[in-house]
């Protein structure tokens, strides 16, 4: 339905920054574009000490992987997009214009309590809605204290037992299929709504491409010296708006609002796209499988008969699909085809039957008894299961894969994309590639509840790290034919930005290898060094600086350098999953604090073994000045780097320490 | 609003959605699929000659009959459909899978 759109909000809807601060913007982005390109192009034709190779070329890449991190970052500024005051919601004392809007509280295993704190403030939301918590537990407590409070709960449908549940994305796609609002605002368990939250938000739908609204994710339960990192001020703002300016703000799983009809739509066209793969990959190697089923059934005549049969269906159907015919019409004759075979060997079954029943008769009974008996029987063997060729594997798993009904899943529509434990941003990328618009809406409109010890935070890191990194192996940004190139580059420096962990550990390790014994991966730290690295680095802190307008950055540069392990381990971690199928081993992050346990040295001792190197290198150094054997600048600009490396690193004692908020909020009576 | 006719045919039924399919008349749809199935009909054929609109939640709504069509060991077919439900087929490939037959007599047929 397109929604009424005043002379006000078509203004609204097309607002951005306003223009003094994009100049500005726009000329840091520039300078310090060209101050990393400079410095980055003289590094690798002029400066790389290749006799310390073994250290200079990692040291290189990670500098290059640096300056590429700071141009997408640029590219994104270049357009930043700050989107003010919303446009006004469709008037909800209107019958005729106002929308149909269902909220979803999502939640697993939180505790009754703070699902219900949440889905009550859900239900005082003042646009008019309908509220659903929707408890992938399935837990009894929930659904009654949900009826008690007049709120819906949505469980999993029989069609998801035993098949592949897909946790959150599973979670959402069920309920999509069991309610209606044209408009659905996702909420964590832990996300509390403030009342004005639709009314902030569904004005941008006026736009009738928009498919997705998101808003910040704030927590309360969190100092303002933010020990754990746990706001994110920059993404939550700059970054976002920089992807909003290239129409790729993404969803983040809660928080935001989307478009029924965008999702069911990518729901259609992908179980398109799957149907397709699918017999396209079984008639590929129909052949190979024919094969293999000819030698399971070595010495078993019929069945070998029954073989040269299905050949005959499945080249038939090979032939079909190869000539473009309806996926639906090729896959439903080659069912009836395999089914047609079945059925000829009941009979030949049943003929044998018939004869020893025919014995029998001669002494008892009237005929139409064995007539009944006859369809009986031929009913039960028609059945598939009793074919003779579905005791072998190789075509039943052909007869699996060749049809529509996506038999595997419990769903044939997933408007979730499954590929990714970050489902979020999967959907949101495919729904761009659709060519539906998002918007990214400043405001802080829910307030939630932050990981509350490094464990937990950790974990929860961890888990956008490897979903995002599943994105990128399975569905690349940059090859994906529905974005534009600013979009596939907006996708991709998240991805990229995942990448910091093994730049980080070169950027340790390449002042530890100076200081300790002398190996100098740049050829010169000359006038010509500074000259190009000073600018590069002071504009890139003025971009920053520019860009977050106020917003506190430090902390999340230091976990960027300071959380390498976890960014190592998403990465090797998606790559074992995606392309080897290996579980991911993670568990969903916990809304509580875990019981306490002592400060928790373990989860950090790569970083403490690299503290540990820094500060040797440090104690080395001085030990080679004392006997002359260091001079020159190389060293000063080490140890400054190794300074610099353990003030980032100190974060991390501070995570570790942390006790957790001063005063918790409503904590669980234990 | 939407009603769907239904009449018998050999082996099946003709299902004739008038009006709007849309998210909120997708049950419906379903429903009445869902008993035809039960009753014992294989051959579900959905004539869309009367349907002025469909929305994505309708097009997923044809896929999930399909799909309990097909576990039934029957099939789902459309017909004719009006030019905005041709489009809708068309932009999500769904016309692919699901190739509209001109008349409820070529559905028939095969």
């Amino acid at each position: 339905m397109t929604l009424a759109l005043s002379r006000r909000d078509q203004r609204l809807l097309d607002r951005t920054t306003p223009g003094r601060r994009l100049v500005a913007i726009r000329v840091v982005v520039l300078l310090a574009s060209l101050a990393g390109l400079n410095y980055i192009v003289w590094r690798w034709a002029a400066s790389v000490n290749w006799s310390s190779w073994w250290i200079a070329v990692p040291l290189i890449l990670a500098e290059t992987y640096s300056v590429v991190d700071s141009l997408l970052f640029g590219l994104g500024a270049w357009r930043l997009r700050e989107r003010g005051e919303p446009p006004t919601a469709p008037d909800p004392d209107d019958l005729e214009t106002r929308v149909t809007v269902d909220v979803f509280v999502t939640t697993y295993d939180e505790p009754v309590d703070l699902v219900m704190r949440t889905a009550l403030a859900a239900q005082r939301i003042s646009y008019p809605h309908t509220t659903w918590i929707l408890d992938d537990g399935g837990r009894a407590e929930i659904r009654a204290a949900g009826e008690a409070a007049g709120i819906g709960v949505i469980t999993r449908s029989d069609d998801w037992t035993d098949r592949p549940r897909h946790a959150k994305a599973g979670n959402l796609n069920n309920a999509l299929l069991a309610t209606e609002g044209e408009f659905l605002l996702i909420l964590d368990a832990d996300q509390v709504p403030k009342p004005e939250i639709l009314h902030r938000t569904l004005g941008y739908f006026k736009d009738d491409r928009t498919a997705l609204v998101q808003t910040p994710q704030w927590f309360e339960n969190v100092p303002e010296s933010d020990p754990l990192g746990s706001q994110a001020p920059l993404f939550y703002g700059p970054i976002q708006q920089s992807k909003d300016g290239w129409n790729s703000a993404f969803f983040c799983g809660s928080n935001a609002v989307l478009r029924r009809e965008a999702l069911m739509q990518l729901g259609v066209a992908r179980y398109v796209t799957e149907v397709e793969a699918a017999v396209r990959r079984a008639v590929r190697t129909s052949r190979k499988l024919l094969a293999r089923a000819r030698e399971e059934a070595v010495g078993q005549p019929r069945v070998l008969e029954a073989l040269d049969d299905a050949e005959t269906v499945v080249e038939r159907a090979r032939a079909e699909f190869a000539a473009g015919e309806s996926i639906g019409d090729v896959t439903y004759r080659f069912q009836r085809g395999i089914d047609t075979i079945a059925f000829r060997f009941a009979d030949a079954d049943l003929a044998a039957m018939k004869d020893d029943l025919a014995e029998l008769a001669a002494l008892s009974l009237g005929p139409d008894t064995f007539d009944a008996l006859d369809e009986a029987a031929l009913d039960l063997l028609a059945q598939r299961s009793s074919s003779p060729l579905a005791a072998i594997e190789s075509i039943s798993l052909l007869v699996g894969a060749l049809d529509v009904d996506r038999g595997s899943e419990a769903q044939a529509i997933m408007p979730l994309a499954t590929i990714s434990v970050t489902e979020d941003m999967a959907t949101a990328m495919r729904l761009h590639g659709l060519g539906w618009k998002s918007a990214y809406h400043d405001e802080i409109l829910a307030v939630g509840l932050a990981p509350e010890d490094l464990s937990t935070m950790m974990t929860q890191r961890l888990r956008w790290a490897q979903g995002t990194m599943q994105v990128f192996f399975r569905e690349n940004p940059l090859v994906q034919k529905g974005l534009s190139w600013g979009q596939r580059l907006m996708y991709f420096s998240t991805m990229w930005s995942y990448l910091s962990g093994f730049a980080a550990v070169v950027y340790i390790a390449a002042p530890v290898l100076c200081l300790s014994f002398g190996v100098v991966p740049v050829q010169a730290y000359s006038v010509d060094f500074f000259a190009r690295l000073i600018p590069f680095l002071v504009l890139n802190q003025l971009l920053f600086w520019v860009v977050a307008a106020g917003r506190p950055t430090w902390r999340g540069q230091q976990y960027s350098l300071a959380l390498f392990p976890v960014w190592i381990a998403s990465v090797t971690t998606a790559f074992q999953n995606v392309y080897r199928g290996r579980a991911l081993g993670f568990s969903v992050t916990p809304k509580t604090r875990q019981a306490a346990t002592g400060p928790r040295w373990d989860l950090v001792r790569p970083q403490i073994w690299a503290v540990a190197c820094l500060v040797a290198a440090l104690v080395l150094v001085g030990v080679r000045y004392a006997t002359g054997q260091a001079e020159g600048v190389a060293p000063l600009v080490n140890i400054a780097w190794v300074l610099f490396d353990l003030v980032i690193f100190s974060i991390i004692v501070r995570a570790v320490l942390y006790p957790g908020p001063p005063a918790p909020h409503d904590k669980e009576p234990s | 609003m939407m009603t769907v006719t239904v009449e018998a045919v050999e082996g099946g039924c003709v299902l004739s959605p008038q009006g709007r399919l849309t998210v909120v008349s997708t049950p419906q749809l379903r429903d009445e699929v869902a008993a035809r199935l039960a009753a014992g009909d294989r051959l579900i054929v959905v004539d869309l000659s009367g349907t002025t609109f469909v929305d994505s939640s309708g097009l997923g709504a044809l896929v999930s009959c399909l799909k309990s069509a097909r576990q039934a060991g029957g099939d789902l077919r459309l017909v004719a459909p009006t030019e905005q439900v041709s489009m809708v087929l068309r932009l999500t490939n769904l016309d692919r899978i699901l190739k509209p037959r001109a008349s409820v007599a070529a559905a028939l047929d095969d």
